[in-house]
């Protein structure tokens, strides 16, 4: 398997050794990831592609320690999160990585800014503070004049520039974006991929998984997921065969 | 995240739920309203109670004959061979014996029939001296009371309660005016004010007071006995110390021991007593039917802190992705609990206030607001809050970020 990008230099973000995640409902048993193995390095922006229900979005559960592998080794930045207690992995979820969903997950009761600023109130950072680093969040996307707009008032593309926003407002290392552009037009779209493009320009590395080959050419590296096993790692533009895969 | 951010999410959360928090608190406001209440209607009647104890007279000991250990023998006290005379309420008066009493007032009692021309009223006669309207902190509302001379002179005068006069004298005022008791024609040289107590009042306005000497001859009783001495200590403070000179003074003049006194002194405080003890049980009885609906509101707060938390199950696991630990969660679910327990809690006292205030015109009961059933109350219900609160909140506090998030 090659990994064209990785140059020795650099830190290695992500590391899964022989990943397997079992899924259990009763008796009945589905295993979703049968042994992945994937390093990705700081500063990398990574497209997972693949079918549906190839197992994308429970390796994305994965990285973001919303999940825990049913067996394998999975090291965060250096550390080996199997083993973190759940308070533990609260705060690395907090503390280097920022989520972008599909759904966008926003808060309907609470306007953009209280919605970007949620993960800063469990970052401990006063109140003062989270309002001007909320600001600044959202005007890096565009939406300094929506402030105090609930979700509700806002178009899909927007709500998910506050999603990007709320990712961005802790600077972590790693966003993860789970078909970010799944719900959005392709205008929206296309805004949202600006945007995880200068957050890469900016050092950050990304991981975005996505059916939409435009979106993963953007990506300077292609994983290809299928039946729960990485079948494919290449650099974009590479004669990179994910037609017949995604759909 | 700190306290203050919890409470402010917390309040926030409440408001955004409008209705079912009011419905939520309902409960606890209709058991801590409840518990005010009834509360409030024990004390209330307590202090009836004391207030018309109290108006027997301040500072005031009675002397009644026989004693508490054997009730035969205090009922045998009041007949014929009653143990308490006039010797013993002459004795007493001295100050050299008893120099912390102030005054003394023997007086005997017996149900008469007072008959003025065509009308005729069954009412308790006392006999007694002149010091008994000081003693009973009595007020005459016209007319006086009698003099020494008349006690001395056995002056077929009489003094008669506010009742009694209303019904032997509905026109008219009865100053001057003949009663005839047992034949013997006496005439009304005063009335006594309305003692101002309702319910239990009416015999203290309903009676005849007649000098002691006057009511042995209506009566045909020639014996020196006496059905009770009032004793006024010179003042509370001293109430105490009078007690010890009147027990130890009848004690020695009856010639027993302590264990066999024949005599009984009550002070106001253990005629309170007595009668809160009665008070006290329905209290409890009525607080224990509210204590079960506040018992009932409690589980509403839990019932619907398990509904919330399933439907808020998305913004759980939301916040838990964000970074929320398992203790922040369930911080957050608690203090929800316990901010609708308070403020159920506080409303449950306003609504307490404003029935306390309008209650006693409806009922014709006192009802009395005190501090430390209201403090308990709210009390109470914080606990309810958090007591009921816990298990909602571990539930939440446990669902994994990824169940949570992925729950449509
Ligand atoms: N909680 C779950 N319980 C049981 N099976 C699951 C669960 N989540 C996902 N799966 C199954 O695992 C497989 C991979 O799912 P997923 O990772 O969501 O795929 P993708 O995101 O690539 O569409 C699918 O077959 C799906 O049905
Ligand atoms: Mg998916």
């Amino acid at each position: 398997m090659s990994n064209p990008t990785s140059a020795p230099s650099r830190n290695p973000v992500i590391e899964l050794d022989e990943v397997r995640k079992t899924y259990r409902s009763g008796t009945i048993e589905f295993e979703a990831l049968r042994g992945v193995d994937v390093t990705i390095d700081e500063g990398e922006y990574v497209a997972v592609v693949g079918p549906s229900g190839s197992g994308k979005s429970t390796l994305m559960n994965l990285l973001g320690c919303l999940d825990t592998p049913t067996s394998g080794a999975y090291r965060l930045a250096g550390e080996d999160v199997s083993t973190m207690s759940e308070t533990e992995l609260a705060e690395v979820r907090n503390r280097r990585i920022g989520f972008v969903f599909q759904q966008f997950h926003l808060l309907p009761s609470k306007s953009a800014w209280r919605n970007v600023e949620l993960p800063l109130v469990y970052a401990g950072v006063p109140r003062a503070e989270r309002r001007d680093r909320a600001r600044a969040a959202l005007t890096r996307v565009g939406l300094e004049e929506r402030l105090d707009n609930r979700p509700g008032e806002l178009s899909g593309g927007q709500q998910q520039r506050v999603a990007v926003a709320r990712a961005l407002v802790t600077e972590p290392s790693l966003i993860l974006a789970d078909e970010p552009t799944g719900n959005l037009d392709s205008s929206s779209s296309a805004d949202v991929m600006t945007l995880l493009d200068e957050l890469h320009d900016a050092g950050r590395t990304i991981v975005l998984i996505t059916h939409d080959l435009e979106v993963a050419e953007r990506a300077q590296r292609n994983v290809v997921i299928r039946d729960g096993r990485i079948t494919d790692d290449v650099a974009t533009g590479a004669g990179l065969d994910v037609a017949g895969g995604a759909r | 995240m700190s306290w203050a951010e919890t409470l402010r999410a917390a309040v926030e959360a409440i408001r955004a739920h409008r209705l079912r928090s009011t419905l939520t608190m309902l409960g606890i406001v209709i058991g801590i309203s409840s518990v005010i209440l009834t509360v409030g209607l024990g004390e209330g009647a307590q202090q009836e109670v004391e207030d018309q104890i109290s108006a027997l007279g301040s500072n005031l000991l009675i002397v009644s004959p026989g004693s508490t250990t054997d009730s035969a023998g205090q009922r045998g006290g009041f007949g014929s061979a009653s143990t308490l005379t006039v010797a013993d309420a002459d004795a007493i008066a001295d100050d050299t014996v008893a120099p912390d009493v102030a005054a003394v007032a023997p007086t005997t009692s017996a149900n008469v029939s007072l008959v003025t021309g065509e009308t005729n009223w069954t009412t308790s006669l006392v006999g007694t001296t002149t010091s008994w309207v000081d003693v009973r902190a009595r007020d005459l509302s016209s007319g006086r009371f009698f003099s020494q001379t008349e006690v001395d002179e056995a002056a077929d005068v009489a003094v008669l309660g506010a009742d009694t006069v209303t019904e032997l004298f509905p026109t008219g005022s009865p100053v001057g005016q003949t009663v005839t008791v047992n034949g013997s024609p006496l005439t009304v040289i005063g009335v006594l004010a309305s003692s101002g107590s309702t319910s239990s009042g009416a015999s203290e306005d309903d009676q005849a007071v007649l000098p002691i000497s006057t009511a042995q001859l209506v009566t045909g009783s020639s014996g020196t006995s006496v059905s009770t001495v009032y004793v006024e200590a010179a003042d509370a403070d001293r109430l105490s110390a009078a007690y010890q000179e009147v027990h130890a003074l009848l004690l020695t003049n009856h010639g027993v021991e302590a264990a066999d006194a024949d005599f009984t002194i009550a002070t106001q405080e253990s005629l309170v007593e007595t009668a809160n003890a009665t008070n006290e049980t329905m209290t409890v009885l009525l607080a224990g039917v509210a204590a079960i609906s506040l018992l009932v509101g409690g589980i509403g707060v839990m019932n619907i802190m398990l509904v919330s938390v399933t439907e808020r199950i998305r913004e759980i696991g939301l916040r838990k992705a964000l970074g929320a630990t398992p203790n922040a969660i369930g911080r957050q679910f608690l203090v929800e609990a316990s901010v609708l327990g308070l403020t159920g809690g506080l409303v449950g006292v306003a609504v307490g206030a404003i029935g306390s205030q309008t209650l006693p015109a409806l009922i014709d009961q006192p009802v009395s607001l005190s501090p430390v059933a209201t403090a308990g109350a709210i009390g109470t219900a914080l606990a309810l809050g958090i007591g009921f609160g816990v298990y909602p909140a571990g539930r939440a506090a446990r669902l994994t970020p990824i169940d949570a998030l992925r729950s449509d």
